[in-house]
C-alpha cells in the first residue's frame, strides 16, 4: 500500500490507533450525528478519550484478563469502549443490544463479565433485571443517562464520570505496562455466534486473527484511508467488528454513526459511504421502498423509470465487469445515469460506494442485478465469525449471483467427501471460550475448520458455490435430495415474501411456512382498497393468498428446470399469522431461520399441511418486546400449490 | 405522610417543593351552565398532579382556567404566593406555563422541527426585519433555539421525523410533537390535556415513559388530565377528582382509589336500595 500503515511494533488494535494518532492525528476517525448535527472525532481525539476510559476501568479496578461486556448501539464511545478495553489487557465482549434479557444473562454469566459498557437505560435495565444471578458482576457503565437518574449509583456510573475518575487518578505508567504487555497472539475480543441450533458459543479471536484479516482484506479491495462507513450493524457481529475495528483501525478510514436506527437511511444519504456492507435483507428492503415510491410516482416518472431500468439490466454489469457494450447502449446507459441512475443512488445513499458487499445469506439474483445494473460494485462474501468473517469473496470483475467468489487472500479451501466446504486460513479463531469439546469438533489439529455448509467449487470459474447447511440437507422420502434453503431462497427472492421455511425431510413431498412482507403486501393493499388492521388479517386474505399461490407456482416451475432437485417442489403452504421474529426464538438475532424450533412450535401446522385439511385454527404464544408474553389466535387457510412436471434429463446450460 | 405546608417526600423518594400554583374557591359559569363550582387545591414545585373525572366532569375547563384561557366569575388563581391577575394567553407563556391540548392544535403544513420551533417564541426577541435578514442577533438566537430543540427532539426520540410534515404523521407521533413544542418552551408547569386518548397501550407506555422523564430529568411540574385510570394511579403523585364541577376527591392514588365518591362516579350507585 501506497501511503499505507506500517506494521512494524503494532501487535494490537490499541497500537494501532496510537499509530493513527500519531500518523494522522487531525483525520477525522469518528463521526456521530447528535443534536442533528455530525460531531466529528480525528484520530488524537479518540485516542485521548480512549486513555482517558482505559484510566478510569485501572481505576475501578479492572484486572488484566477480566470480560468485559459492551451492549449498545453503534456509538464512538463504545467503539472506544472497546479498544480500551483491550489496552488495558482485558477482553471487550460486545453483546446484541436487543437482546432479550435471559439472553444477556447467559452471555454475562457465560463470560464471567465484572464489568458491562452500555448505551442506555434500556441496557441497564436489562441487566439489573438478572443481576441476582450474575454475583462477579461489578460495576455497570452507561453512555446515555436519561431516566437513571433515580437508580443506585453505588455500582453504576457513566462513561464519562468513569473518564473524569482516569483521568485524576493518572495511572499512566500501569496503563503503558499493560499495553506492552500484550502480543500478537493475545486475545482481542470475544462474539458470540448467533447459534442458529444451540445456545450461542463464544468464539476468542486473536490479535492476530483481527489484524491479519483486515491487512488482507483491506489489500484485497484496495480500501484505504479515504474511505467513509456507515457503522450501523450489530456492534455484537464479527463483522461490523471487522469493519468499524479492524479495518477502520488498520487504514485509518472514518467510521460514522447513525443518530437513530430509524434515521439510518438519511444518515446515510449525508454520508454518502464509499466502503458499504449490508445483509441482503437491508438491500431488498431499500429495493421494496424504490418500487414502492415508484409506483406512487406520476405516469411521466413512472415510465421514464422502468424504460432506463431496461436499459440499465442490459448493460450495466457488462460495464462493471469491463465487458465491451456497443455505441448506443452506451450512449442510452449514460443518458439514463443522469436522469435516473445517479438520483436514484443518491437518493439511496449509494452514490460513493464503491465497493459494496453482502452476505449472511443468499441473495436473489433480481436484487442482485438490480444494484449492479445501477453501477454499484455489490459484490458477495462468504464468511463466519469462526474465520473472523472472510472465507471466500468475489474480485472486481468476477461477480455472480450465484456463487460466492474465490479464496480470500491467504485462505485455503477444500471440499470433503461429504460436500462440506473447509477452510484454512490466519483468520481461523483460536477456540470456543470453556468448550473444548466444540473447538475439537469445529477445527481439526491442522487448523482446518468445517462450515457446516455444503458446497462445491465450480471448474469453470474456481468460484464456490453453496448448497445448503449440511445438516439441513437431507433425504426426502424416496431418496431424493432435499435442499429446504435453496427453496427458500427462490420464494423469498418476490417482494410480497419476507420468510419462508420449507419443511419435507424424510416426508413423501414438501410443504411450506410463509410470512408475507407487510410493507410491500401492504402497500398493494392500499392502492387496490383492501383494508386490514393486522399483519395477521392480511395474511389470511382470499386475494394476497392468490398472489402468494402464483409465487409459489414459479418457484415450483424454476425448481422443476434443476434434476437433482425437481423433488423439492412445494406441495402445499399457508401464510403464518405472525411473522416469524428473533424474540419468540424462532429466528436467530441475524435474522436466519430456526427449522427445528419453527416445527416444533408449530407442529399442529405441519401436520395439518402434511394431513390435507383446507383450513386449521391455531393458538400461539408470543413475546413482547419488553419479554411480556400473550396469545394470538387464527384460523389459517392451507392452500395446494400448482405444480411443475420436473424437466428429465435436460441438464440445465447455464 | 404529607406535611401541605412545606411539601413532602414521594414513595419513590422524590422531594416534592412547595404549592407552585394555588386554585383558591373556583367557580366558573358559561351563562347558566356552573362547570366549575367552588373547587380548591393546589400544584407543588415537582410534583405529577392528576385531574381526573367522568366526561363532561369540567377538567379541561379546569385546566383552561389554570392556563389563563378561562377567567372564572369567582376565586383567585396564585402563582408562587402571589395573585394572579387575568392574563393573556402569551403572558401565560411567559410565567412559564405549557400546555398540549385534546385536539392536536399543531401546524399541520409545517415540519415537526418548525413546529417545535414555534415552542421557543418566548425565547426570540429579535425583530422581525432582523429575522428576514438573519444577521447577528437573530442567527446567534436561532441557533441557540435550534439546539435547545435538538436537545428535546432527542428526548423524545423523535429524530427520523424531524423533517417530516406534521400531517404525514400518525396519530400517536403528533402526541408527542406538541409535547416536544410544549418542552421547547421549557415550561416550569406542564400542562398536558389527555395525553394518552386514542393511543393504543405501546404508545401509552411509551408516553408514560416520557412524562415521568420530563419530570425526572427537568424537574417539570406536570399537571394532567387523563381517562386512563391505571395510567394516572401509575405516574401521578396526587390526584383530585372531579364529578359535574365538584371537587369529589384529593390524595395519593391509594386515597383516591379507596374514596366511596370516587368508586359511586365511576362505578355509579344504586339509588333504589
Amino acid at each position: 500500500m501506497s501511503a499505507g500503515p506500517n506494521a512494524a511494533g503494532v501487535k494490537t488494535l490499541p497500537d494501532l490507533l496510537s499509530r493513527n494518532a500519531k500518523m494522522m492525528s487531525d483525520k477525522v476517525a469518528y463521526r456521530e450525528k447528535e443534536f442533528g448535527i455530525w460531531q466529528t472525532w480525528t484520530w488524537a481525539d479518540a485516542q485521548k478519550e480512549v486513555e482517558a476510559f482505559a484510566k478510569g476501568l485501572l481505576t475501578i479496578g479492572a484486572n488484566s484478563g477480566d470480560l468485559i461486556a459492551v451492549a449498545g448501539r453503534n456509538r464512538p464511545a463504545l467503539y472506544w469502549a472497546m479498544i480500551a478495553v483491550q489496552k488495558i489487557g482485558a477482553i471487550p465482549v460486545p453483546l446484541y443490544q436487543d437482546a432479550a434479557a435471559e439472553e444477556i444473562a447467559y452471555a454475562l454469566k457465560n463470560c464471567d463479565a465484572r464489568f458491562a459498557v452500555v448505551g442506555d437505560q434500556e441496557q441497564v435495565d436489562k441487566i439489573a433485571d438478572v443481576r441476582d444471578q450474575l454475583p462477579n458482576l461489578k460495576h455497570v457503565i452507561y453512555l446515555d443517562g436519561r431516566g437513571l437518574r433515580k437508580y443506585d449509583h453505588s455500582d453504576l456510573s457513566s462513561f464519562a464520570d468513569v473518564q473524569a475518575a482516569g483521568e485524576k487518578a493518572g495511572n499512566d505508567a500501569e496503563l503503558v505496562e499493560r499495553q506492552a504487555a500484550l502480543t500478537y497472539d493475545s486475545t482481542c475480543v470475544m462474539l458470540y455466534t448467533s447459534g442458529t441450533t444451540s445456545r450461542p458459543k463464544g468464539v476468542v479471536l486473536s490479535n492476530r486473527n483481527v489484524i491479519e484479516t483486515a491487512k488482507n482484506s483491506c489489500a484485497f479491495d484496495d480500501l484505504n484511508a479515504n474511505e467513509e462507513i456507515l457503522a450501523y450493524l450489530p456492534m455484537a457481529w464479527v463483522g461490523d467488528f471487522i469493519f468499524s475495528m479492524g479495518q477502520a483501525l488498520w487504514t485509518g478510514f472514518c467510521v460514522n454513526c447513525p443518530e437513530s436506527a430509524e434515521t439510518m437511511q438519511a444518515d446515510m444519504r449525508e454520508i454518502g459511504p464509499t466502503y458499504f456492507f449490508a445483509p441482503p435483507q437491508v438491500f431488498e428492503r431499500q429495493l421494496t421502498q424504490v418500487m414502492i415510491r415508484m409506483e406512487d410516482a406520476g405516469k411521466f416518472k413512472h415510465r421514464m423509470f422502468h424504460r432506463f431500468m431496461d436499459v440499465a439490466k442490459r448493460v450495466g454489469p457488462k460495464l462493471l465487469d469491463g465487458e465491451p457494450v456497443g455505441f448506443a447502449d452506451k450512449i442510452a446507459y449514460t443518458l439514463g445515469k443522469y436522469m435516473v441512475y445517479a438520483p436514484l443512488k443518491d437518493t439511496l445513499g449509494l452514490g460513493r460506494v464503491r465497493v459494496g458487499y453482502t452476505a449472511g445469506e443468499a441473495i436473489g439474483p433480481e436484487l442482485f442485478q438490480f444494484y449492479r445494473s445501477l453501477g454499484i460494485n455489490l459484490k458477495q462474501l462468504y464468511g463466519q465469525t469462526e474465520a473472523t468473517v472472510f472465507i471466500t469473496q468475489q474480485p472486481n470483475g468476477e461477480v455472480r449471483a450465484d456463487t460466492v467468489g474465490v479464496a480470500s487472500p491467504e485462505v485455503e479451501l477444500k471440499i470433503s467427501d461429504s460436500g462440506e466446504v473447509f477452510y484454512r486460513s490466519p483468520g481461523v479463531f483460536v477456540e470456543y471460550f470453556k468448550n473444548p469439546e466444540s473447538t475439537a469438533d469445529t477445527k481439526d489439529p491442522e487448523g482446518w475448520v468445517a462450515t457446516g455448509d455444503a458446497g462445491f467449487i465450480e471448474e469453470k470459474s474456481g468460484h464456490l458455490r453453496i448448497i445448503d447447511r449440511v445438516k439441513d440437507v437431507g433425504k426426502m422420502s424416496d431418496g431424493s435430495m432435499f435442499a429446504p434453503k435453496y427453496v427458500e431462497n427462490k420464494l423469498k427472492f418476490f417482494p410480497d415474501i419476507l420468510e419462508a421455511v420449507v419443511f419435507g425431510a424424510g416426508r413423501d413431498r414438501c410443504c411450506a411456512f410463509l410470512n408475507i412482507d407487510l410493507t410491500a403486501v401492504g402497500n398493494w393493499a392500499e392502492r387496490n382498497n383492501i383494508a386490514y388492521s393486522s399483519y395477521q388479517e392480511l395474511s389470511q386474505n382470499k386475494q394476497v393468498l392468490d398472489i402468494v399461490a402464483g409465487h409459489v407456482a414459479q418457484v415450483n416451475a424454476s425448481i422443476a428446470q434443476d434434476e437433482m432437485l425437481s423433488n423439492c417442489q412445494v406441495h402445499r403452504f399457508l401464510v403464518l399469522h405472525k411473522e416469524l421474529d428473533a424474540d419468540d426464538g424462532e429466528m436467530t438475532r441475524t435474522r436466519k431461520v430456526r427449522r427445528g424450533v419453527i416445527a416444533e412450535k408449530f407442529e399442529d401446522l405441519v401436520e395439518a399441511l402434511y394431513g390435507g385439511a383446507n383450513e386449521i385454527y391455531t393458538e400461539t404464544e408470543v413475546t413482547y418486546e419488553d419479554g411480556r408474553k400473550g396469545k394470538i389466535a387464527a384460523t389459517l387457510d392451507i392452500r395446494d400449490a400448482e405444480l411443475s412436471p420436473p424437466v428429465s434429463a435436460k441438464v440445465a446450460a447455464e | 405522610m404529607n406535611d401541605r405546608q412545606t411539601g413532602y417526600v414521594t414513595e419513590d423518594g422524590r422531594q416534592i417543593g412547595d404549592v407552585m400554583l394555588d386554585l383558591r374557591d373556583i367557580t366558573l359559569r358559561f351563562g347558566g351552565v356552573e362547570a366549575i363550582k367552588n373547587i380548591s387545591f393546589d400544584i407543588r414545585e415537582g410534583e405529577i398532579r392528576a385531574i381526573i373525572g367522568p366526561n363532561g366532569a369540567g377538567k379541561s375547563s379546569m385546566l383552561n382556567v389554570i392556563s389563563g384561557f378561562y377567567v372564572p366569575q369567582d376565586g383567585s388563581v396564585w402563582f408562587h404566593g402571589k395573585k394572579r391577575a387575568p392574563l393573556k394567553p402569551y403572558q401565560v407563556a411567559r410565567q412559564g406555563i405549557a400546555r398540549t391540548f385534546q385536539n392536536i392544535a399543531l401546524f399541520e403544513g409545517m415540519t415537526v422541527l418548525d413546529n417545535i420551533m414555534t415552542g421557543r417564541l418566548n425565547y426570540t426577541k429579535s425583530g422581525m426585519i432582523a429575522q428576514a435578514i438573519w444577521k447577528g442577533k437573530a442567527e446567534r438566537e436561532e441557533t441557540e433555539n435550534r439546539e435547545k430543540v435538538e436537545r428535546v427532539i432527542d428526548f423524545l426520540e423523535i429524530q427520523a421525523i424531524r423533517k417530516t410534515p406534521v400531517g404525514r404523521l400518525p396519530y400517536g407521533l403528533k402526541k408527542r410533537v406538541e409535547l416536544a413544542r410544549a418542552l421547547a418552551a421549557e415550561p416550569k408547569l406542564l400542562l398536558l390535556d389527555e395525553p394518552m386518548a386514542g393511543m393504543n397501550v405501546e404508545e401509552k407506555e411509551d408516553m408514560s415513559r416520557f412524562i415521568l422523564d420530563v419530570n425526572d430529568e427537568f424537574g417539570t411540574t406536570i399537571a394532567l388530565i387523563e381517562h386512563d385510570m391505571g395510567v394516572v394511579m401509575d405516574l401521578s403523585d396526587r390526584v383530585v377528582v372531579m364529578d359535574y364541577g365538584k371537587k369529589i376527591g384529593d390524595g395519593t392514588p391509594d386515597e383516591v382509589r379507596n374514596n366511596q365518591a370516587v368508586i359511586d362516579a365511576y362505578l355509579g350507585v344504586a339509588h333504589d336500595e
